[in-house]
């Protein structure tokens, strides 16, 4: 029921793909060379992508950052979202201890390539609860039309 | 006797199993208070839960996007809308007053020392 919820697929094993995230950052892309522009398909923030006949949506789960110092651009199809996050933990002072360091700090980026169709000037973006959402609109012309048969 | 028990029993239903995902959080301690900070990306505070007793702090978050009708999804990181993690506390932790603020989908919460348990020096007597 919560798969459906959402719309994405959802899997019991999503703790071991958090543990195998962990690894492949640790130890690469499995061992293997891959190429040199091979997204790492990992990193922060975690997005999800979808696309309806109207638009490519992208879901971007980047809590705590203020919209303004977000900069996305959208370019021959391809997105970008750069930013920085700090973490708010206060410097190292003359009682304290840190126990956990788990949540990204510092410059993140990350590139998506979306469909050729998207139109950069209609793309909308929206931040609520920490998730920020992208629309991006396909080209009127790009939407699937109907031929009349003459 | 064997009544109680056996009511006991009836009242422990089986749960559905769901799949959570454990939030990424920052903690940290100076000599008044223990805060701790967790990513809940898309929950708010309808679907947010923080439960606290003596020794176990629960965080329990459903997020909730709004995905329009008819999308199908073509690449997901983040599969599961359940955020779920437990913390054993320590004795000295103040729990009845516990703070907790979300705010953009991060959550921040405070618990200060009880104050017989804060560093105080120690006076030494001489003689």
């Amino acid at each position: 029921m919560f798969t459906t919820l959402t719309g994405f697929p959802g899997s019991l094993f999503d703790e071991l793909d958090r543990i195998q995230r962990e690894m492949d950052m640790s130890f690469g892309e499995r061992g293997l060379p891959s190429s040199i522009r091979a997204a790492a398909g990992r990193g922060f923030p975690p997005l999800n992508v979808g696309a309806t006949p109207e638009a490519m949506e992208v879901f971007v789960f980047v809590p705590g950052v203020h919209p303004s110092g977000l900069e996305i651009t959208l370019d021959k199809g391809v997105l970008t979202i750069a930013g920085t996050r700090d973490n708010g933990i206060p410097e190292a002072g003359e009682r304290l201890d840190v126990y956990k360091r788990e949540r990204f700090h510092g410059a993140f980026k990350r590139v998506i390539s979306l469909s050729e169709d998207v139109d950069p000037a209609q793309v909308k973006a929206d931040y609520r609860d920490g998730v920020l959402r992208i629309t991006a609109p396909r080209r009127e012309k790009a939407q699937p039309q109907r031929i009349e048969v003459k | 006797m064997s009544d109680k028990n056996v009511t006991k029993q009836e009242q422990q239903q089986p749960t559905e199993p769901v799949a959570t995902i454990l939030p990424d959080v920052d903690v940290w301690e100076d000599a008044a208070v223990i805060t701790l900070i967790a990513d809940l990306p898309g929950v708010s505070n309808k679907g947010l839960n923080v439960r606290v007793d003596n020794d176990t702090l629960l965080i329990d978050g459903d997020a909730s996007l709004d995905i329009p009708e008819g999308m199908e999804a073509v690449y997901a990181e983040l599969r599961t809308p359940h955020f779920r993690r437990s913390f054993a506390l320590s004795r000295e932790l103040d729990t009845a007053r516990i703070d907790a603020k979300l705010k953009d989908g991060v959550l921040t919460v405070t618990i200060p020392k009880a104050e017989a348990a804060k560093p105080h020096r120690i006076e030494v007597r001489s003689g």
